[in-house]
C-alpha cells in the first residue's frame, strides 16, 4: 500500500474519506464476465486454429488458400481471432491496472494496449476476409 | 509502478544477536525484525535466544518471554492469547498467523532444512509499521467501516428480534467467525499493489457477511457500492488469503460469491 502520510495534503483527510474516494465506477461486472466467457471459448477455437495450421502444412499454396475459403474454416478462424484478442485486450488492461500507477504512463500503456489489440484483429480478420471471399469474387 | 523493492531506508540490516540465558540446555534461535521510529536508523534484525524450557508452546509466549527477560524493548501487540482478539498477526516463518495459535514447533516444521534453524518473525507484509512489530492497520479498518458492517433494514424494527430460518443462519458460517486480524489482507499481492482501492479479501469477506444476511435490506446498495473494477475485481483468485487465515476462513470464496451475485442481478 502507498504509504500516503509523507503528504500533508492528503494526511489532512480522514481515513475513511481517504477510502471512499472516488466512489464505486459501477462498472466491472460485465469485463469480468467478458473475461471469463472468452476464457470459455478460447480452448475450443485455439484448437480449431491449431488443427487448421496443422491441415495446411506441407500444402501447396492454392490448396491452402481452398481450405481458408472453406465457410467453416473461415468461421472458426474469424471467432478465434475476435475471442483471442478481445481476451488479450481485457488481460493485459488488468495487468496495466495492477502494476502501472504512474497516471501518464497508464493512460500511454491503456491507449497502447487497445491500439494494439484493435490492430491485430482488424490486420487478421482483413486477411482471412481477403482469402476466404476473394476466390468468390 | 508497483514497488517490487524496499525504498533505500527500509533496507533491513543485520541488527544486535543478545546474550544467550545462563544455564539453559534447550534453546530456540528467534531472528525478530526491529525499527524505531525514533533514532533514524534503517530496520534491523535482532536475534534472541529462547529457553524452551522456561518457556510456553506458543510463538507469543517466546515473545514475552523476550520481553519480560531479555529485551523490554521490543514491541508487538497482544491481548487475548487465545486467537480471538487478532492482536497478534505477524509474519512467522514466512506465513502470516497469529502468534498466540502458531506453536514454536509448528515455526520449526516450516524452518526444517534451512540454514538457520530460527524463527523468523516480521510484521505484517506491506503495510506501514510503527514500531517493531506494530503495523499501522489504519487503512484496513478504514475499508472494514466502509461496508457498513450492521444491519441495515427500511422496515420498522420488530418488537423482538430480527427472526432468520436456521437455515438462513446457517449461511453465516464461515463468515461470522472473521476476528479481523489482517493476516489474509496483507498476505494479498493485490492488496500490496493497489491496497489504496482495493478493498482486500477481510473486508470484503465481511461485506458478503451482510450481503448474505437474510434480515438485510440493503443488499443491492451495498453490491452497487462494491461494484468497481478496484474495490472488488481487484481479486485475481490468488488464494493467499484462504492460505493464511489462522480461523481457517475462506475469504475468496466469500468474493467469488459476491463476483456471482453481481452477474446474477445482470443475467
Amino acid at each position: 500500500m502507498v504509504d500516503n502520510r509523507q503528504n500533508t495534503a492528503v494526511t489532512m483527510r480522514t481515513p475513511r474519506a481517504r477510502v471512499k474516494g472516488l466512489g464505486a465506477s459501477g462498472h466491472g461486472a460485465s469485463h469480468w464476465w467478458m473475461q471469463r466467457l472468452t476464457a470459455a471459448a478460447n480452448p475450443f477455437l485455439i484448437l480449431g486454429f491449431v488443427v487448421i495450421i496443422a491441415m495446411m502444412s506441407g500444402r501447396a499454396y492454392p490448396e491452402a488458400v481452398a481450405l481458408v475459403s472453406h465457410p467453416v474454416v473461415a468461421l472458426i478462424l474469424i471467432l478465434a481471432v475476435i475471442s483471442v484478442t478481445l481476451h488479450m485486450r481485457i488481460g493485459m488492461q488488468v495487468i496495466i491496472e495492477d502494476y502501472v500507477h504512474d497516471r501518464g504512463w497508464k493512460l500511454i500503456a491503456l491507449f497502447a494496449n487497445n491500439f494494439y489489440a484493435v490492430l491485430i484483429a482488424v490486420a487478421c480478420l482483413y486477411a482471412i476476409l481477403r482469402v476466404s471471399l476473394g476466390r468468390m469474387v | 509502478m508497483a514497488q517490487f523493492t524496499l525504498p533505500k531506508n527500509s533496507q533491513v540490516t543485520e541488527g544486535k544477536t543478545w546474550p544467550r540465558p545462563q544455564g539453559a540446555n534447550n534453546l530456540q534461535e528467534f531472528r525478530i525484525y526491529r525499527w524505531n521510529p525514533d533514532d533514524g536508523a534503517n530496520p534491523r534484525v535482532d536475534t534472541y535466544q529462547v529457553d524452551r524450557d522456561d518457556c510456553g508452546p506458543m510463538v507469543l509466549d517466546a515473545l514475552l518471554w523476550i520481553k519480560a527477560k531479555v529485551d523490554s524493548t521490543l514491541v508487538f501487540r497482544r491481548s487475548c492469547r487465545e486467537g480471538i482478539c487478532g492482536s497478534c498477526a505477524m509474519n512467522i516463518e514466512g506465513q502470516n498467523a497469529l502468534a498466540c495459535t502458531m506453536g514454536i514447533d509448528e515455526c520449526q516444521e516450516h524452518a526444517k532444512g534451512k540454514k538457520t534453524g530460527a524463527v523468523r518473525i516480521y510484521p505484517l507484509p506491506h503495510m506501514p509499521v510503527i514500531k517493531d512489530l506494530v503495523p499501522d492497520l489504519t487503512n484496513f479498518f478504514a475499508q472494514h467501516a466502509s461496508i457498513e458492517p450492521w444491519l441495515q433494514t427500511e422496515t420498522p424494527a420488530p418488537e423482538g428480534e430480527w427472526k432468520q430460518t436456521p437455515e438462513d443462519r446457517a449461511r453465516l458460517d464461515g463468515l461470522y467467525e472473521c476476528i479481523l486480524c489482517a493476516c489474509c489482507t496483507t498476505s494479498c499481492p493485490s492488496y500490496w499493489w493497489n491496497g489504496d482501492r482495493f478493498l482486500g479479501p477481510a473486508a470484503l469477506l465481511q461485506a458478503y457477511r451482510w450481503l448474505i444476511d437474510s434480515r438485510d435490506e440493503n443488499t443491492g446498495e451495498r453490491l452497487d457500492a462494491l461494484h468497481d473494477p478496484f474495490r472488488l475485481y481487484r481479486c485475481h483468485t490468488i488464494m493467499n488469503c484462504a492460505n493464511t487465515c489462522p480461523k481457517n476462513l475462506n475469504p475468496a470464496k466469500a468474493i467469488a460469491e459476491i463476483k456471482k451475485m453481481m452477474i446474477s442481478r445482470e443475467i
